[in-house]
């Protein structure tokens, strides 16, 4: 069964064509990756799910979330869903949290204009939230504002606040790209956790394909606005059905195929 | 024997309430032709040391030395001709570049940089020991006389072809314009050139190759690299030797093979095991232990 199911979805920006035709299909429990490099239209697919897209964009196809077409749905049903069923992670946890606001007010915010949860039961759990993603001192953390909290907190603080109404679907643009690599470990497991025990769907958008093995169940690679191979992890980085994918992987050190030496990076940029 | 440059004993400080020792004794040497990976994680205090070398950071304490001469902080005034020798690529070709310049008079800059130290000849196949102005140059590497006058010369060094001297920044894709920004940089003639993070703004699939292509040419021209980056994975490829840095100090140093295979210190070692291998197989990296403070002992090689 699935969550959330992407069809034919084309988008058009002011007459550029930046999708054309991704399919996708999110299911409960799993983390559905989506990689390709920049200007590939990996965000735009991310955003066009919460309906977050710029000005002057058209999309046609069809994004279904259980019974309903989003694509289809009033802006008011789709304000009701944004952040309550269908939440997002953005890549930089520096901007994406507001450096005036205490991460308590960040967080019990939509709480209360979802969940219509009074003051004491949005605090409560605005700090089993902050408890979970593994904040050390969850009821003080709440006072305390973003700068205080290091890179690798900020951004489980920021997905503490897209889980805060319990969402079905999670997209994670670039989670872990700002982040060091000891960091970024911590926060792949908390969304392999997450994605195992709360049965949340996830699209995990990251050009990182070491990230992608990591974590992600399906890999789908897009390249121009196309999803050009979708499948199994294994299958898609021990025998990629595609070329493009092929040609991503031999530019890696470490992936099946990937280089080794330096001799191989050489004899790559000799194709090229 | 004296290296191309030698940091001995290395701290910065930065002002504020408290004020943060970002680097705190830092020993470290490049040699001619050598590269050097510099590693760990943000706020180690890795880029400010790159900073520091080419003076655009006033240490506290120690001694940058570039080929028998001291390294001062810039100040209002143009720097010394002879530290032009040094040559720095940023991490983020989108701000390094200036927005409204062809690309071939910025390329321009770092040729008239080479030649404001006394001809575009720059050092030959042998090293230049002190004076700067590189005796006997024109033989060697680049063979023809006043070939790297030329921006467009430049450019097919990296790659691209040479009537993208006529454009823009804009016009360009991220990769390509850190292959402009190296051009840049070594159309001054370097015999140090430092990469500050200068692939972690790239396409993983474009990584190991620019990378490649920055060593390939600086030791092509006889340069040292100080390559710094968090990607272990890639620097491992282009490196003769490793630092790794931690909380402002050097924890283990070594030849870069013997680092990545058999790390000896604890913090190295919780590095390499975080970096997640593009297998497919689903193997997750290691998290660090919760506030993990690793010992701050030194395990050089």
């Amino acid at each position: 069964m699935s969550a959330l199911e992407i069809t034919a979805l084309t988008l058009r920006i002011h007459g550029a064509e930046i999708l054309r035709g991704v399919d996708l299909s999110l299911a409960a429990g799993r983390i559905q990756g989506l990689a390709g490099e920049s200007g590939s239209g990996k965000t735009m697919t991310g955003l066009a799910v919460l309906g977050l897209l710029p000005a002057g964009s058209q999309v046609t196809g069809s994004i279904s979330y259980g019974e309903q077409e989003l694509l289809a749905l009033p802006p008011r049903r789709r304000n009701d869903l944004r952040g309550a069923e269908i939440a997002m992670v953005f890549q930089d946890p520096s901007t994406s949290l507001h450096p005036m606001l205490s991460v308590g007010a960040q967080l019990t915010d939509h709480l209360r204009h979802h969940l219509k949860l009074d003051r004491a039961a949005s605090r409560a759990r605005a700090a089993e939230l902050l408890g979970r993603v593994r904040i050390p001192d969850p009821a003080a953390a709440l006072h305390r504002y973003p700068h205080q909290f290091s890179g690798g907190q900020r951004q489980r603080i920021a997905i503490a606040i897209a889980l805060a109404c319990s969402p079905k679907v999670l997209i994670a643009d670039e989670p872990t790209t700002a982040l060091d690599v000891t960091v970024q470990a911590g926060v792949l497991h908390l969304l392999r956790d997450l994605a195992t025990e709360m049965g949340l769907a996830v699209l995990l958008i990251t050009h990182d394909l070491g990230v992608m093995s990591a974590v992600a169940d399906r890999v789908a690679v897009m390249r121009h606005g196309e999803v050009v191979e979708n499948g199994d992890r294994l299958q898609v980085f021990t025998s990629p059905a595609h070329p493009y994918t092929a040609s991503l992987l031999a530019s890696l050190p470490g992936a099946a195929g990937g280089v080794r030496t330096l001799d191989d990076v050489r004899a790559l940029r000799e194709l090229s | 024997m004296t290296a191309l440059l030698e940091v001995a004993g290395l701290r910065v400080v930065y002002r504020g309430r408290p004020p943060v020792r970002a680097v705190d004794g830092v020993d470290l040497r490049v040699g001619a032709g050598q590269v050097v990976g510099l590693v760990g994680e943000s706020g180690c205090g890795k880029s400010t040391v790159a900073r520091t070398i080419c003076g655009l950071v006033k240490p506290a304490a120690g001694a940058v030395v570039f080929d028998g001469i001291p390294v001062t902080p810039l100040g209002l005034r143009r720097r010394p001709a002879a530290l032009t020798r040094i040559q720095m690529v940023f991490q983020d070709p989108y701000a390094s570049l200036h927005p409204r310049r062809r690309i071939g008079a910025q390329i321009g800059d770092g040729v008239r940089a080479a030649t404001a130290r006394g001809g575009e000849t720059g050092p030959g196949a042998e090293p230049a020991r002190g004076d700067g102005t590189g005796s006997g140059a024109d033989t060697g590497r680049s063979g023809d006389t006043g070939l790297g006058a030329e921006p467009a010369w430049w450019l097919r060094r990296v790659g691209l072809e040479p009537d993208a001297a006529r454009r823009y920044p804009h016009e360009f894709s991220g990769g390509q314009r850190q292959r402009i920004a190296i051009a840049r940089a070594l159309a001054a003639r370097p015999d140090l050139l430092i990469g500050d993070e200068p692939i972690s703004a790239l396409d993983a699939s474009t990584q190991a190759v620019v990378a490649a292509l920055m060593r390939d040419l600086a030791v092509d021209s006889g340069a040292g690299l100080l390559f710094i980056s968090h990607d272990l994975s890639v620097v491992r490829l282009i490196a003769d030797r490793l630092i790794v840095m931690y909380r402002g100090r050097i924890v283990e140093s070594g030849p870069a093979q013997v680092i990545w295979e058999d790390p000896q210190h604890p913090y190295t070692q919780s590095l390499l095991a975080a970096v997640p291998v593009p297998d497919g197989l689903g193997t997750m990296p290691a998290p660090p232990a919760d506030d993990a403070h690793y010992p701050l002992d030194q395990v050089l090689r």
